[in-house]
């Protein structure tokens, strides 16, 4: 029954556009481009997805956890300082909203997604977890829920994010998790990736993959995205019991995508809510020294699913760059393709100077020391203000992801940074 | 012309042979040097020829060939050399040539564009690891417009009905075989378990009315001989890749690769 249906699925166009294209597909964007021996574990993570994860008892489950364990729900921090300094008489940005997933355990939101996945592997019967990690941030987060439900975890993680994000190389093997650094190709996370996958393919049978953002073939992308939206999800009530109405625009970090996708799922039906995506431009979008796929990619393949990457005429996939790691990837989920190619959300990019001046700005003005991906956004806030607040002829309300905090780049930030001696 | 491969394989049937596939990483050592000892595994038996195209993220091959591929993209290799390698070849031998590969080169190439050049270069059949059958619809259709064969790939792990699916495949375009793979892993496998995958493949066989050649794990004569037992062939690629990897010079290369074929074609000749 299910063979066929996929068959004649199979057979439709694959330029079919339009949300309600085939299964595991955005628009013309996501699909399963994976090696026949994955193909029948990703149809019954499918079905588990269905049939479990958006069941009421699964969730019931794993929003105890998210309560008891996580911290959840985040609170919605007012940014007042922030926003006066990127617009002193509030001409065009009236008030700045941070959804504050670096107050989650473990630091960012990936651990709304590996709390997840990793409470539908126990309940599959796997017996081992593997994981991939750009800056270490989903692999602390799989690492830990592993503990936590006493399974084995294996973390790929390419060379240069374990020279680069030290602390949390430390942190996952204190939780009792293996770290594999993985010395092929660029180094990072793309690599990771492909190590995790050849892993994946050995020992299918007993292992969950754990992805970490919503990339990979289908069902992954839906399922990460069906598990974030916990952030948007909480956002939106925030931000209406606080203000009263909707924010302008909702606003994230872009690498593979996961905390924008999470928020963008709370927003997607608000016509009025603008969404936008930063992506990492490393030295400048031009230099060809960047991680901005959906700016400056075309259309291919990588990571079992059909999206935007970074690639070259020959269709090798081209190293990415950006200071941040968990950004430093050359494709991006397919959901974010379709939202770009159908002009409902809007992607840009800041450089890895325009970012770490945010890092310095946000910790001065707010007290929080954010991570170098979430400093992406932060960097953006007055240009995405300025261009909304002139089509809508008032001052905008913006709602940002503070998707992670900055701990784990201690290194790269006094490094790169001047330390001020007080004010 | 998918043709080819049936021929071939159907006079291997009727002479009870078996099929051996050898498979080379194109632009390892180098583009033009890959095309000699493509030429030298023809010569020394091999039936069929897998052109490697290299790509940056071979994210389905073992450590041996992912290092032979990012070799050979250092020189010069990818889909448009493999191509262009691929008529060089065809220029010196009658052997089936199947381009293996990865789909992003094909997909940023142009299903259309990539199977039209297939076929001027004199191209059999084109095997793509991570295009299911689920996402090759478009690919198969333009190659059974130009007669090429795109074949299906088969695990230990495909559920029960997906060999109905392969023949459904097969009236999109031919397949020429089924590569049923050996073992859940990458290429290169060391503990592939030979026996229970040559039965498997005979059923594959029976129910199919298809050639299945094995493929994965396969490195040594007496592998070769057990995987073959009830299959139509096998594949050998890491084993060769190594040779080219290991040998210092052009001269051992192609020594090394033509005793290995000549090795693996007359235990096959004992199946």
């Amino acid at each position: 029954m299910l063979a066929s249906a996929a068959m004649s699925a199979g057979q439709t166009t694959t330029a079919a556009t339009g949300a309600a294209a085939r299964d595991g597909y955005f628009g013309e964007f996501g699909g399963r481009f994976v090696a026949e021996t994955l193909v029948l574990a990703l149809e019954e993570l499918t079905r588990a997805m269905h049939d479990i994860v958006l069941q009421p008892d699964f969730q019931r489950e794993w929003r105890e956890l998210l309560a008891s364990y996580v911290g959840r729900p985040t609170p919605l921090t007012e940014a007042k300082r922030l926003a006066r300094a990127i617009d002193p008489s509030g001409a065009f940005l009236a008030r700045l909203f941070l959804k504050r997933e670096d107050l989650c355990h473990t630091g960012a939101h990936k651990i709304n997604n590996a709390i997840g996945q990793t409470l539908l592997a126990k309940k599959l019967g796997k017996t081992r977890i593997i994981a991939e990690t750009g800056a270490g941030q989903h692999g602390v987060a799989t690492a830990t829920a592993c503990a936590l439900f006493d399974l084995p975890c294996v973390v790929y993680m390419g060379e240069e994010d374990v020279a680069r994000q030290a602390p949390n190389v430390g942190r996952m093997r204190l939780l009792g998790a293996e770290v594999v650094p993985v010395a092929s190709g660029s180094r990072t996370l793309k690599d990771a990736m492909n190590e995790a996958l050849r892993d994946w393919v050995t020992n299918v049978r007993t292992t969950h993959y754990c992805i970490g953002s919503a990339a990979g073939p289908h069902p992954y992308p839906e399922l990460v995205a069906s598990l974030q939206r916990v952030i948007g999800d909480e956002a939106r009530v925030q931000i209406l019991e606080r203000t009263g109405r909707l924010p302008d625009a909702a606003i994230a970090c872009v690498g593979g995508g996961s905390n924008a996708i999470g928020l963008f799922r709370g927003f997607l039906a608000d016509e009025s809510v603008a969404l936008y995506g930063v992506e990492a431009a490393g030295h400048g979008v031009s230099s060809g020294k960047h991680a901005a796929t959906l700016t400056a990619g075309r259309i291919g393949v990588l990571h079992g699913a059909r999206s935007y990457v970074l690639c070259n005429d020959d269709g090798q996939i081209e190293e990415a760059h950006s200071i941040s790691a968990g950004l430093d990837y050359p494709g991006v989920g397919p959901e974010h393709s379709h939202l770009k190619d159908t002009g409902r959300a809007t992607y840009i990019s800041a450089t890895d100077d325009e970012a770490l001046a945010a890092v310095s700005q946000v910790a001065r003005l707010e007290g929080i020391l954010t991570a170098l991906e979430t400093a992406h956004p932060f960097a953006k806030l007055g240009v995405i203000a300025a261009e909304l607040a002139g089509k809508r002829g008032r001052p905008v309300d913006l709602l940002m992801c503070s998707s992670g905090r900055g701990d784990k780049d201690l290194e790269t930030l006094l490094r790169r940074l001047p330390l001020g001696s007080g004010r | 012309m998918s043709a080819r491969i049936d021929t071939t394989l159907a006079k291997l049937r009727a002479e009870k042979r078996k099929a051996l596939v050898a498979y080379l990483c194109i632009g390892d050592p180098s583009v033009d040097e890959s095309v000699d000892l493509a030429v030298a595994c023809a010569e020394a038996g091999a039936d069929i020829l897998e052109l490697g195209t290299p790509f940056s993220d071979p994210s389905a091959d073992g450590p041996a060939i992912a290092r032979a591929s990012s070799r050979a993209l250092t020189k010069g290799g990818g889909l448009a050399a493999t191509l262009a390698a691929a008529k060089k070849i065809r220029a010196r031998t009658e052997v089936p040539l199947v381009l293996f590969g990865y789909a992003n080169p094909i997909f940023v190439r142009g299903d259309e564009r990539t199977i039209d050049d297939a076929a001027d270069a004199g191209i059999d059949a084109l095997l793509v690891v991570d295009l299911p059958l689920e996402e090759g619809a478009a690919l198969r259709r333009r190659a059974g417009e130009r007669n090429l064969a795109v074949v299906p790939l088969l695990a230990p792990t495909s559920s029960e009905g997906r060999a109905a699916q392969v023949q459904a495949a097969g009236k999109i375009a031919p397949v020429g075989f089924v590569y049923y793979v050996s073992v859940a892993g990458v290429t290169g496998a060391a503990k592939a378990p030979l026996a229970e995958a040559s039965e498997r493949a005979g059923a594959l066989r029976a129910a199919t009315s298809l050639p299945v050649i094995i493929g994965f794990g396969i490195a040594t004569p007496d592998d070769a001989r057990a995987a073959a037992t009830k299959a139509d062939g096998v594949v050998v690629g890491t084993a060769l890749v190594k040779i080219v990897e290991e040998e210092t010079t052009a001269e051992a290369r192609r020594a090394g690769v033509t005793a290995l074929v000549r090795s693996l074609r007359a235990a096959l000749d004992r199946c």
